[in-house]
């Protein structure tokens, strides 16, 4: 059984703004589940309809067998929610914090386990400093510890690195990939392709309250991928021989580079034949590499399908 | 019942309390020294007694009646208006917690400041007037409920209220004038019959009477009615808050 099924599950607001269109998804335990997006795409929307943040308008959703709506209690002990603004007490100090998440998901007081999640996320040291003198980034881990206080078993990470510098969105991953371990359950919200394609197990892409897709990274990225072939030439050419317009191949860097695009689902790719070709026509390589398109190319074509 | 929530929450809210304790605890202590000064001393001297009490004896009551409204509500709207300012009502709302024992954690929270406050007002008049308890128990329990309910009030303000002056807006425009003529420093029988009759439909003169009768044995209006009173008004309270966590007004699209 997955960990958190969503059924049918829909936010239309008072103004009659469709946030979220029914939307159906099973997240399995243990995986990492990047929802990727542009901004106003419904993404928070429904992190915020599984936490209790927004009342649904339709559908349901379970998490861990438990209904998040009339189970509430049972669901929600189960969560942890990180959001995407930094919305911290500025004048509690950060250990008062993280004490006060535990006891409001009803747990009792653990000092080994508060201190050991401080530890975790370089938090330790400022135990009893205020909030409010904390740079930034360590605003955001101080929401991570809060949200990690009560031992959930789903996390959701709302933009974990929107803003944020390099150095600390590599902690942010080295951190999820230990939670990974742990088996906890990921959800974040991203529009960071990069993000997606570094963590997450599955993508999932929303686009204007709709989940266009939801499939396994690496099978994302083969079927939607298509590859280029670089052939670099000995010799700079000044146009591209009569014998290999069929290929429709791109000539740059001054001549010395030519541009093949295939595509790794269809029936033939032509590669075999190219080179046959190149040879005929008497071009000498120095180097062939191919390359394999980005999920971010992936993404911009699939919401610019939708948005067509 | 999520007991350790309501702990937590109280727990955090009583910690930001002690962080301002010399503020919270200064103000009260001298405005109602100042109250004293003028109402006790200047124009008291010229008011030989009320109900055959001395004029500063018989503010004592009302004094801490005014300190204890103002504080329950500015406590209690504040204690929730502030995490809707700082946008960290999404852990309230995300958390296994139900709206009795969000209420239960800032109110008791806000209470609980405003009655020891009342407290420190009431040891502060002792200094100045030969103040009588005539009722100690039921003036414990007159004060208890007035920081209660008005702690509830004040939580529906902090709900409501969009931005700081709008929070500022209520306990300015009708909860003083309320006070002031609720008869916290006069007897309703010394006002113009007409102006008696217009008293009656103010709630707050039921708190004062029914408090002072506690102290002084005299009440403007009958104690059981006072009582009544503000248990209907504690009752509306509650409503409004359970229609609020129903509906999720202003808290949860």
């Amino acid at each position: 059984m997955a960990i958190v099924e969503i059924r049918d599950l829909q936010k239309t607001y008072a103004g009659g703004f469709e946030a979220l269109k029914p939307l159906t998804l099973d997240i399995e335990e243990g995986e990492i589940l990047a929802l990727l997006g542009p901004n106003g795409a419904g993404k928070t929307t429904l992190i915020s309809a599984l936490c209790g943040l927004v009342s649904p308008t339709g559908g349901s959703a379970t998490i861990g067998g438990h209904d998040v709506v009339d189970d509430y209690r049972a669901a929600r002990r189960l969560i942890g929610l990180v959001p995407q603004e930094i919305a911290l007490d500025q004048f509690s100090k950060v250990i008062d914090a993280v004490r006060f998440t535990r006891g409001l998901f009803g747990l009792p007081r653990d000092e080994a386990r508060i201190e050991a999640i401080l530890k975790d996320l370089s938090l330790w040291d400022k135990r009893d400093a205020r909030i409010v003198t904390l740079s930034g980034g360590m605003k955001r881990r101080v929401l991570i510890a809060k949200a990690l206080s009560h031992e959930p078993r789903v996390l959701f990470l709302d933009e974990p690195t929107a803003g944020v510098d390099v150095e600390l969105r590599r902690d942010m991953w080295e951190i999820v990939a230990k939670l990974k371990e742990d088996g906890v359950t990921i959800i974040l919200t991203t529009h960071y392709i990069e993000e997606a394609e570094a963590i997450a197990d599955r993508v999932g892409v929303i686009d204007k309250g709709q989940l266009l897709l939801v499939e396994d990274k690496d099978a994302l990225m083969s079927r939607m991928g298509s590859k280029e072939l670089h052939i670099s030439l000995r010799t700079a050419i000044t146009e591209v021989p009569e014998v290999l317009a069929k290929y429709a191949l791109e000539l740059s860097d001054g001549g010395q580079l030519l541009v093949y695009s295939y595509d790794t689902q269809g029936e033939a790719t032509g590669i075999t034949a190219l080179l046959a070709d190149l040879a005929k026509a008497g071009l000498k390589m120095t180097d062939l590499q191919t390359k394999q398109s980005s999920l971010e190319e992936i993404f911009v074509s699939l919401v610019g399908e939708s948005a067509a | 019942m999520n007991w350790q929530a309501v702990w937590s929450i109280y727990v955090f809210e009583m910690t930001r309390f002690f962080r301002t304790f010399v503020q919270s605890l200064i103000s009260p202590v001298i405005s109602t020294s100042l109250y004293f000064v003028v109402f006790g001393t200047a124009i008291g001297s010229r008011i030989q007694q009320v109900d055959g009490i001395s004029y500063a004896a018989f503010i004592v009551p009302g004094l801490i009646m005014l300190s204890v409204m103002t504080q329950s509500l500015s406590n209690a709207s504040f204690g929730i208006y502030f995490p809707k300012f700082m946008g960290t009502t999404y852990e309230l709302l995300s958390a296994p917690v139900n709206f009795v024992e969000i209420v239960l954690g800032y109110v008791g929270a806000a209470a609980t400041k405003a009655l020891f406050i009342g407290l420190v007002i009431l040891a502060t008049s002792a200094l100045f007037v030969d103040v009588q308890i005539a009722h100690p128990l039921a003036m414990l329990a007159f004060l208890v409920l007035t920081c209660l309910s008005f702690s509830l009030f004040g939580f529906i303000i902090g709900i409501w209220a969009g931005n700081f002056e709008q929070l500022q807006l209520i306990p300015l425009l009708v909860v003083t004038p309320l006070v002031f003529l609720g008869g916290a420093f006069y007897s309703i029988s010394m006002l113009p019959p007409i102006w008696q009759s217009i008293s009656f439909f103010n709630p707050v003169v039921y708190l004062i009477s029914g408090f002072r009768w506690s102290f002084y044995g005299a009440a403007d209006v009958p104690v059981g009615l006072s009582l009544f009173a503000i248990a209907c008004f504690t009752a509306i309270c509650l409503v409004i808050i359970g229609l609020i966590f129903k509906t999720g007004y202003k808290l949860k699209p």
